[in-house]
């Protein structure tokens, strides 16, 4: 199923989130069961199945990493749930050391700090790959989609992190 | 006296069958019974001039009592009432063990389930309860002068599927047309008018006797989206009354009380906590097993007890904004729910962590139900112009057991419902043809952490290698939070068969027989109840499709037309008879006829509800 047409949109990655969210809450409105809760069985079925749709279309698009993957899909290139390793050693090197800081930050004098200088540095790659995502998904070419593809499991890479850094400061204002 | 119909603005001027529709707070403690009339939602008195009913049911040899009555004997016939049967609902038996001291009654295994054996036989919290939802909505239909079209019925937001499933299966036994299962928070809401109000974020803290729930809520556009919900489903009122216990205790020096002792210590607690919200200090003396037990209780004191606790609830709305990516000061409005919240710390600290006075204007005990009968009232069909569209999120993540007893997550907790995601499995063993699948619900990393719904048994696959299978299992979930699961083997299309066996939910079959078995429709014929139950399809149908016909007849030829109003035509003569098999025949006759229009309606509906968007240059 192709999530931009569902929602009438155009299949690029520079997706305008703020249309894409009053669409789906214009479809939402039209096709929720609470519209159907009195009507016949067919009708709250097919609108159960209708709105699981639009939840998941709506889902997947709204998230940089999940809308490349579905776009990747669309052009025959599926990578989500893929089992694969990684070969870019600078990469991974990288990413050992962003993980290292991480764990040492307790004992920094000022971890807060620490923490804050870490999350800077792990936005301003992660913006940099989506750029470089966006610009690989303009072409559709197999090769440039191969990049894209590659970009995307870097930033799975980042979002991780990003979500352990998040469970430290939590612990950290505990 | 109205000599002349007037419609208001918005409104259809053709003349609309009002349908009667109530909400339902089926509560721990309390149950009330709500309906909009004149515009206006109110909560519905019994006989015995109470909106509030306990929730309490007492089976006597010959017969049953629900409410003040019962409540009044819970402590001469303690075994055969039941109090507080929410706590039960959906719950296994090996669960509730650890509450069976705590309990004066007998509590049994049926089925895994748990039971509790009275005069009358063994009665589970499913039967218990549809004898308390029986008799409010009894309250409403004499109140309104007739049968209720549809009832909505409250859940705390944190209950699991089993829990959900528990509370539509007891609708089913007293014989109501749930509409919708609603969250008790976002009912709140919806009886403050916040769907309607300011747009912005709100917070609805809801402490009850028993249970804590927080749910923050986003109203954008006329949808009031519940971001996220959090609590604590063994937090409430009742733990308040429990320290104040303890303190009494520690202070008389008492211990090993008598049942009837324990209760005094429960009454004077709770008569305290409600004494001081409005005074500083409270003077206590009685007498229990004999021995005279006096003092003074001051509002600091009180505070001190209870503060842990009152944290702990916050700690949660901490947790629970977080899950909603956002922070205190993003929050508009937090609306106060539950007797608990008259407590004056309570107060305090939510309006102190959410730096905003909270909302108490409406009787925080009557708030739910209040808000149910809002929801009733446009569910059934009775506000056609209605704007607000509710989304809600799914409480509990959704998972299967993978190898080593670990959880993997399918649905994650928070998901807007409905929501349908798709999993596949592979087989291990070469010409393996069946396959057993566990799924759970909860948040923890290990199965046994979480509660296990149900075991299914995928039949039926054709013989491969190992590994050459690929069943595709989908878990969909309904707007009330309800899993369904169906299964298809990809590779040659064979659907294979799903054995479902809930671990803590009634079958069909159960169900069907505990209708046929209790009292309360002994005198009710099952085929009648079945015939009964298709005519009303049938209406729907027929409703739904006229409908259809007058606005998008255009969509079809003229021969098919005709074949779906001689079809409407045959259901309609069938329904004013009995044959209950001839009506369901005509029912799916009808369907199948008119799928291809219902699928043509669909479409053009998408483009209707995209028009007027601005449109992207491709």
């Amino acid at each position: 199923m192709n999530y931009f047409r569902l929602f009438d949109l155009p299949e690029t990655f520079e997706l305008d989130l703020t249309e894409l969210g009053s669409r789906y809450l214009s479809l939402q409105k039209r096709f929720h069961p609470d519209n159907f809760a009195a009507g016949s069985e067919r009708d709250r079925l097919m609108s159960v199945q209708q709105t699981a749709n639009i939840n998941d279309a709506y889902h997947s698009l709204k998230q940089p990493l999940l809308r490349a993957e579905h776009m990747l899909a669309l052009r025959g290139l599926k990578i989500s749930n893929e089992q694969r390793s990684f070969t870019d050693p600078l990469f991974l090197m990288q990413q050992m050391e962003l993980r290292e800081q991480l764990a040492e930050l307790q004992d920094e004098a000022d971890p807060e700090a620490a923490l804050f200088a870490i999350e800077q540095q792990i936005q301003q790659q992660r913006k940099q790959l989506l750029k470089a995502l966006s610009e690989a998904l303009v072409e559709q070419s197999a090769e440039q989609d191969q990049l894209a593809a590659e970009l995307v499991r870097k930033l799975k890479f980042f979002y991780k992190l990003q979500q352990e850094l998040e469970l430290i400061e939590q612990q950290l204002q505990d | 006296m109205a000599l002349l119909q007037i419609a208001e603005p918005g409104q259809s001027a053709a003349p609309h069958k009002h349908r009667l529709a109530a909400g339902i707070d089926l509560g721990t403690t309390n149950s009330l019974v709500a309906t909009v009339r004149s515009g206006e939602a109110k909560t519905l008195l019994n006989q015995a001039g109470e909106a509030m009913v306990p929730s309490v049911v007492r089976y006597t040899k010959d017969g049953v009592q629900v409410g003040s009555a019962a409540e009044a004997a819970a402590v001469s016939d303690a075994e055969n009432t039941i109090v507080s049967v929410k706590r039960l609902m959906g719950k296994g038996y090996q669960e509730t063990v650890a509450l069976a001291n705590a309990l004066p009654y007998r509590l049994v295994e049926q089925t895994g389930l748990v039971a509790i054996e009275t005069v009358q036989g063994i009665k589970n919290p499913v039967e218990i309860s549809a004898e308390i939802l029986a008799t409010l909505a009894n309250t409403a239909s004499e109140t309104l002068g007739g049968e209720l079209n549809g009832v909505v019925i409250t859940v705390p937001a944190y209950f699991d599927d089993a829990q959900r499933q528990a509370t539509k299966d007891a609708a089913k036994l007293a014989g109501l047309t749930v509409l919708r299962l609603l969250n008790e928070p976002t009912a709140a809401a919806l009886a403050y008018g916040l769907d309607s109000g300011q747009e912005g974020v709100i917070a609805v803290y809801d402490l009850g006797g028993g249970t804590f729930d927080i749910s923050i809520l986003r109203l954008r556009h006329g949808v009031f989206e519940v971001l996220a919900t959090g609590g604590d489903s063994a937090l409430g009122g009742d733990d308040f009354d429990q320290a104040i216990v303890s303190e009494l205790k520690e202070r008389s020096g008492q211990t090993d009380l008598s049942f009837s002792a324990q209760r005094q210590y429960q009454q004077q607690a709770r008569a305290l906590k409600e004494a001081l919200t409005d005074k500083a200090r409270c003077d206590y003396h009685f007498t229990a097993d004999q021995q005279e037990v006096k003092g003074t209780l001051t509002r600091t004191e009180l505070d001190q007890l209870i503060l842990t606790l009152v944290k702990k609830t916050i700690r949660a709305c901490r947790q629970t904004l977080r899950d909603a990516d956002l922070t205190t000061d993003e929050v508009l409005k937090v609306v106060m729910v539950g007797g608990s919240t008259r407590v004056p710390l309570v107060r305090q600290q939510v309006a102190e962590f959410f730096n905003t006075e909270p909302l108490t204007s409406i009787d925080p005990d009557k708030v739910v139900a209040l808000g149910a009968a809002i929801q009733a009232n446009v569910l059934v069909g009775n506000k056609a112009d209605n704007e607000t569209l509710l989304l809600d999120v799914i409480p509990l993540s959704l998972g299967i057991e993978t190898m080593g007893g670990l959880t993997e997550k399918i649905i994650p907790r928070n998901t807007v419902i409905p929501v349908s995601r798709a999993q596949e499995f592979t087989t291990f063993k070469d010409g393996q043809t069946a396959m057993a699948i566990h799924v759970v619900q909860g948040e923890r990393e290990l199965v046994e952490d979480c509660r296990s719904l149900a075991r299914f048994e995928l039949r039926g696959i054709p013989p491969m290698p190992a590994g050459g299978a690929h069943i595709r299992v989908t878990f969909q979930v309904d707007a009330d939070g309800l899993l369904n699961v169906s299964a298809e083997e990809k590779s040659t299309g064979v659907q294979a068969s799903i054995q479902v066996k809930p671990s803590y939910g009634l079958s069909d079959d159960q169900i069907a027989s505990m209708i046929s078995g209790s009292m309360q429709h002994a005198r009710q014929d099952m085929q009648q109840r079945l015939l009964r139950e298709q005519q009303v399809e049938a209406e729907r149908v027929i409703e739904a499709v006229s409908v259809a016909l007058a606005s998008d007849a255009a969509l079809l030829d003229e021969q098919k037309q005709a074949d779906i109003k001689q079809a409407l035509a045959t259901l309609s003569e069938l329904r004013q008879q009995q044959d209950t098999a001839a009506i369901k025949a005509a029912i799916e006759h009808t369907n199948q006829l008119t799928d291809e229009f219902a699928a043509l309606r669909m479409d053009k509906s998408i483009r209707l509800a995209l028009q007027g968007h601005k449109v992207d240059e491709v």
